[in-house]
């Protein structure tokens, strides 16, 4: 099972209600799966600079004092908001690597969540409802955001282990499904050099588009290689800075509806994910077709790509 | 008439009311409102009623029917009709996958597209699709007939036995074992006999019919690689 929710607004206007739409679509879907449950969000850009989403079990101990300690291993101007377990680190986009590398040495049990410029990801174990709460999610805005309940087949519930997986800056990966080929391609990724932390079969999938694209592929064909060369069932949903994606495999098993109006394009696994959005009734309804990659961006015209 | 609301009420209520109905009621019209996706509305009735459920329904919408007639106001969710063993269900909207899987007998009518895996396993069931059907439809269909009056996608029919398949428009592959068949007067016969009875406008001359070569009913070593 695991439900996925992805919403792009193209109406600005909405923009300041992102947080509690995409809420309230993901906690429809908890049925789908109660295991832990993440959203990314793209929110606003910090004036260039980079931001970190970090993460710690023992945030009181973590995050108390890190925006000084953390000024003085890189030198350089650090701002931070704490938002329960998690906290967004802005820092000099140049000095990413350092800060990355001063954590380790300063904070070892602090995690990263995400990394780029509007970006942030939140995700924990727990319902839905819960996982918002914690984060107060409802209150954020944005342009587009991507959201995910799990129910876990392939490995251990924990934080970790929760969607959404970064892939690279402002990129992340959502997945419903379940990877058959993901020790292989860990071997393969890991010899290539590519970190990957855990026993996840997403995180493989995720590393994986990171390693195509690091190869200079485009994140729509790294989208459409996944389709050769990842074996299993899955439905992604892939969000970048300016906008999101979906593909499916050629079997598409995995439910996938979508909605457009003039406002927004909206992803359910369900139709009920979609039920309390605007002019639902009047909207453009359908299912992505399998083996297609589509996209929709804020900077160029959205497209569908029917891999060969 | 009687109108149930779904919101209200909720889901077991709904069921619970129609499952009352007995073969002689005298309430035969019902309408359920604000359907919102649910899942497995009207699931498992068994009069001869007639039920409108107004909006999209979720997984499993009119599974197990016997007996009614269901119109769904809307699209629906997969497995829509599942096990469906007579009655009768249209769908003004689109149908997701696995439409009509295993059903046994009745007949399913979709006025848009229907998606992948339409008649899986079919035993009986009569399905008529105005748009286009998905991949992997009518696989392993026993018994019954798929009626399309728009595209199939790949490999329809795949692994068949005696479920007959009449496509207007083009296939895009056929699955192992199924094959492009004769045109003979009774399948026109029945051709204009469901159209009828589905309420669509179509002329039976343009459809080609498609079915099971036979060759695979029985496992013969020599044949692994087409399994």
């Amino acid at each position: 099972m695991c439900g996925i929710v992805g919403l792009f607004l193209k109406d600005r206007s909405l923009e300041p209600q992102l947080g509690a739409m995409l809420t309230d679509m993901l906690i429809t879907m908890t049925d789908r799966g109660p295991d832990s449950a993440g959203i990314a969000i793209y929110g606003s850009e910090s004036n260039g600079k980079a931001k970190l989403t970090v993460q710690s079990d023992t945030p009181d101990q973590d995050f108390d004092k890190l925006k000084g300690a953390l000024k003085k291993e890189i030198k350089g101007d650090v701002d931070i908001v704490v938002n329960s377990t998690h906290a967004v680190l802005e820092i000099r986009d140049d000095q990413v690597s350092a800060a990355r590398a001063a954590l380790r040495e300063i904070r070892p049990n602090v995690r990263v969540m995400s990394r780029g410029t509007s970006l942030e990801i939140y995700k924990e174990v727990g319902l839905p409802k819960d996982v918002a709460a914690r984060f107060n999610v409802s209150s954020m805005a944005g342009s587009h955001g991507i959201g995910h309940t799990r129910m876990a087949t392939e490995s251990a519930v924990t934080t970790m282990g929760a969607h959404p997986f970064n892939t690279g800056d402002d990129q992340c990966l959502v997945h419903n499904g379940s990877l058959s080929n993901h020790n292989s391609l860990r071997r393969k990724l890991r010899r290539e050099g590519i970190h990957i932390e855990t026993e996840n079969d997403t995180e493989v999938g995720a590393a994986y588009l990171t390693w195509r694209m690091q190869n200079g592929a485009t994140l729509g064909q790294a989208l459409e290689s996944s389709l050769e060369d990842l074996d299993g069932f899955f439905t992604f949903v892939v969000g970048t800075k300016d906008g999101f994606g979906v593909v499916r495999d050629p079997i598409a098993c995995k439910p996938a509806v979508m909605a457009e109006t003039d406002q927004y394009v909206a992803f359910g696994s369900e139709y009920r994910a979609l039920v309390n959005l605007p002019g639902i009734d009047a909207a453009r309804v359908w299912e992505p077709e399998p083996a297609t990659v589509y996209f929709w961006s804020h900077s160029n015209n959205s497209t569908s790509e029917k891999a060969a | 008439m009687q109108t149930l609301d779904l919101s209200e009420i909720g889901l077991r209520e709904v069921n619970k009311t129609l499952h009352a109905q007995a073969e002689n009621t005298n309430q035969t019209a019902w309408t359920i409102e604000n359907a919102r996706g649910s899942h497995a509305i009207a699931c498992g009735l068994d009069a001869p009623i007639e039920v409108t459920v107004k909006g999209s329904t979720g997984y499993y919408c009119g599974g197990m029917n016997q007996q009614a007639t269901i119109n769904v106001h809307g699209s629906a969710g997969p497995g829509t009709g599942e096990n469906i063993m007579s009655g009768k269900i249209v769908i003004e909207g689109d149908a997701s996958q696995y439409l009509g899987a295993t059903g046994h007998g009745g007949l399913i009518v979709v006025k848009g597209n229907a998606s992948s895996r339409c008649g899986i396993s079919m035993k009986g069931v009569n399905i008529v699709v105005q748009g286009n059907i998905g991949h992997m439809s009518a696989f392993m269909g026993q018994s019954g007939n798929l009626v399309v009056l728009g595209d199939a996608g790949d490999a329809l029919g795949d692994s068949c036995y005696e479920a007959r398949f009449f496509v207007r428009g083009s296939v895009k592959s056929l699955g192992a074992d199924c094959e492009k068949k004769e045109m003979r007067p009774e399948h026109i016969e029945f051709l204009k006999e469901i159209l009828a009875e589905a309420g669509l406008d179509a002329d039976p001359s343009e459809f080609t019919r498609y079915g099971s070569a036979r060759n695979l009913y029985n496992f013969d070593v020599d044949n692994a690689g087409a399994y």
